[in-house]
């Protein structure tokens, strides 16, 4: 009897999943669709993207000039052993823009962000503010999911932009501090081997991350129910399911970006 | 009574919450410019009725008619379209915390009308004095009563001067002197010719604003009719009520 308990725990348990991520599935399909149907709400896409863009930007300069140090004395520590410390700028560089700046800013944003969409949106489940919408005859989906999905999507590249940079100028800082290199010097070693294809797929799969972030935050919002607790909880399942789906997406993304840039996987 | 003078008709209408029923076979009309009260006691389906009629539910069966159209039958534009001619105070106002009080009421003019911004601001400070809120126009709505708030939930729920207002429980936790404040606002509201669908509980606030009435118990409509009706009823629950002097 314990035995069928637990497979029926397993199986319902399954079946949840199932029945989450297609739901999931559905609302993110909406949401594309939604997108391209007017009305557009610029104004809205405009605030989220204030919001999410500048308010998150000294968080993604701190971290990505922290991360630059941190790396920079880690690559030191290992290439100096072998007597390859001009290489450390071109290896932090390369590291940080392909895969350490859009990572860390998707997990980062998904934090700052995923939680705040998925508080913002249960809040307003629970107090009726997404009913009083509709009642005002305004779409709440399109008002308040698709803007701030469309708004994650502008503003992730712009952050991994802003993150590279702080994390190429964070390791220049602790370059300097050791072997006192100039950053015109820095620079041009830190770029000599990096090309268009190592920055530019990896700062657009972000738009992906923006738009799973954004996604599963407001779908975790809207179904938003039990009051506060509810909130709390959509709140976290929004920084624990988007961080999961950013990194799952992430090895997907990067296989894609090895198929179609072959040179970049060399 | 005709579909074309009535502004809210239900038709056999049912509707369940997983295995609780919490709708069953509700047909009523109500007629243009009235005042419709909804009475029963908690949880017996009257905000679901009320949700109903603005097509934030819909029913398992059955339809529901606003001004003639089967809003049942409405999506998108259409329905956005009938709810544009509605107002709607919820019971816990639900303002937009995100938005002052004046930018709540400003709302729906800015979303559905092409006044310009000087308009909308002097149009929107005029809803908030005939509510007297005309100092709180950039008050935030977490800086606000509950009174204050339901007073401010109101001016938004008025401010496209609404055909079919619809109101959630009115002087649920107010002071009896806010109660008659919102009674006597929603008695000016009828007077000029709004028709006004109001769940209350509030018996003499109900005496006061009501032209017809209907009482439900478990989902079910026990009676239907005006003051009178309520008064000569058999029913202990009606009979209940129509003693109750209490309210909120």
């Amino acid at each position: 009897m314990q035995q069928l308990s637990l497979v029926d725990r397993v199986g319902s348990g399954v079946l949840d999943l199932f029945a989450f991520v297609g739901a999931l599935a559905m609302f993110g399909g909406r949401a594309v669709v939604e997108a391209v149907r007017p009305p557009y709400e610029p104004r809205e896409i405009l605030k989220h993207v204030y919001q999410f863009g500048y308010r998150s930007a000294p968080l993604i300069l701190t971290a990505g000039f922290a991360i630059g140090v941190v790396l920079s004395m880690h690559t030191r520590a290992s290439l100096e052993r072998f007597g390859a410390e001009a290489l450390i700028p071109a290896g932090l560089a390369i590291a940080f823009i392909r895969e350490t700046g859009p990572l860390t800013a998707g997990l980062l944003v998904s934090g700052r962000v995923g939680a705040g969409i998925g508080a913002e949106i249960g809040a307003m489940r629970v107090t009726e503010q997404i009913d009083a919408l509709e009642a005002n005859a305004v779409d709440a989906f399109k008002y308040l999911a698709v803007t701030r999905i469309l708004a994650l999507m502008i503003v992730m590249p712009l952050l991994t932009i802003m993150m590279d940079f702080a994390g190429v100028f964070g390791g220049y800082v602790a370059e300097a501090s050791v072997s006192g290199m100039s950053w015109q010097v820095y620079l041009e070693s830190a770029f000599s081997f990096i090309a268009y294809s190592d920055i530019i797929p990896a700062t657009l799969k972000t738009v992906v991350f923006g738009f799973l972030i954004a996604v599963v935050s407001s779908y975790l919002g809207f179904t938003t129910s039990r009051g506060t607790e509810g909130v709390g909880e959509a709140s976290t399942r929004s920084v624990v399911m988007a961080s999961m789906l950013i990194i799952l997406s992430d090895v997907i993304l990067v296989k894609f970006i090895f198929f179609f840039y072959p040179q970049v996987s060399g | 009574m005709s579909a074309a003078t009535s502004a809210v008709r239900f038709e056999h209408v049912s509707k369940s919450f997983g295995t609780r029923k919490v709708l069953d076979d509700i047909s009523l009309e109500i007629p243009a410019g009235q005042a419709f009260c909804l009475l029963g006691r908690s949880g017996t389906g009257k905000s679901v009725t009320l949700r109903h009629i603005v097509g934030l539910v819909q029913p398992d069966s059955g339809n529901v008619f606003v001004e003639g159209e089967d809003i049942t039958t409405l999506a998108g534009r259409e329905l956005a379209g009938v709810r544009k001619r509605m107002g709607f105070l919820f019971q816990n106002a639900a303002l937009f915390d995100s938005m002052s009080v004046g930018d709540n009421v400003a709302f729906p003019m800015r979303r559905h009308t092409k006044w310009t911004g000087a308009e909308i601001r002097e149009r929107a400070q005029a809803k908030l004095a005939a509510v007297g809120l005309d100092q709180d126009f950039d008050t935030m709505p977490s800086d606000l009563s509950g009174g204050m708030r339901k007073r401010a939930g109101l001016a938004r729920a008025m401010a496209l001067d609404p055909a079919i207002l619809l109101v959630d429980e009115p002087s649920a936790g107010l002071d009896p002197i806010t109660a008659h404040e919102i009674d006597e606002l929603l008695v000016h509201t009828k007077q000029g010719g709004t028709t006004l669908v109001v769940v209350t509980h509030n018996i003499p606030s109900a005496r006061v604003l009501g032209d017809g009435f209907a009482v439900l118990q478990n989902g079910r409509m026990l009676v239907n009719g005006t003051v009178e009706t309520l008064d000569a009823s058999d029913e202990p629950l009606v009979q209940a009520f129509m003693r109750a002097q209490g309210g909120g």
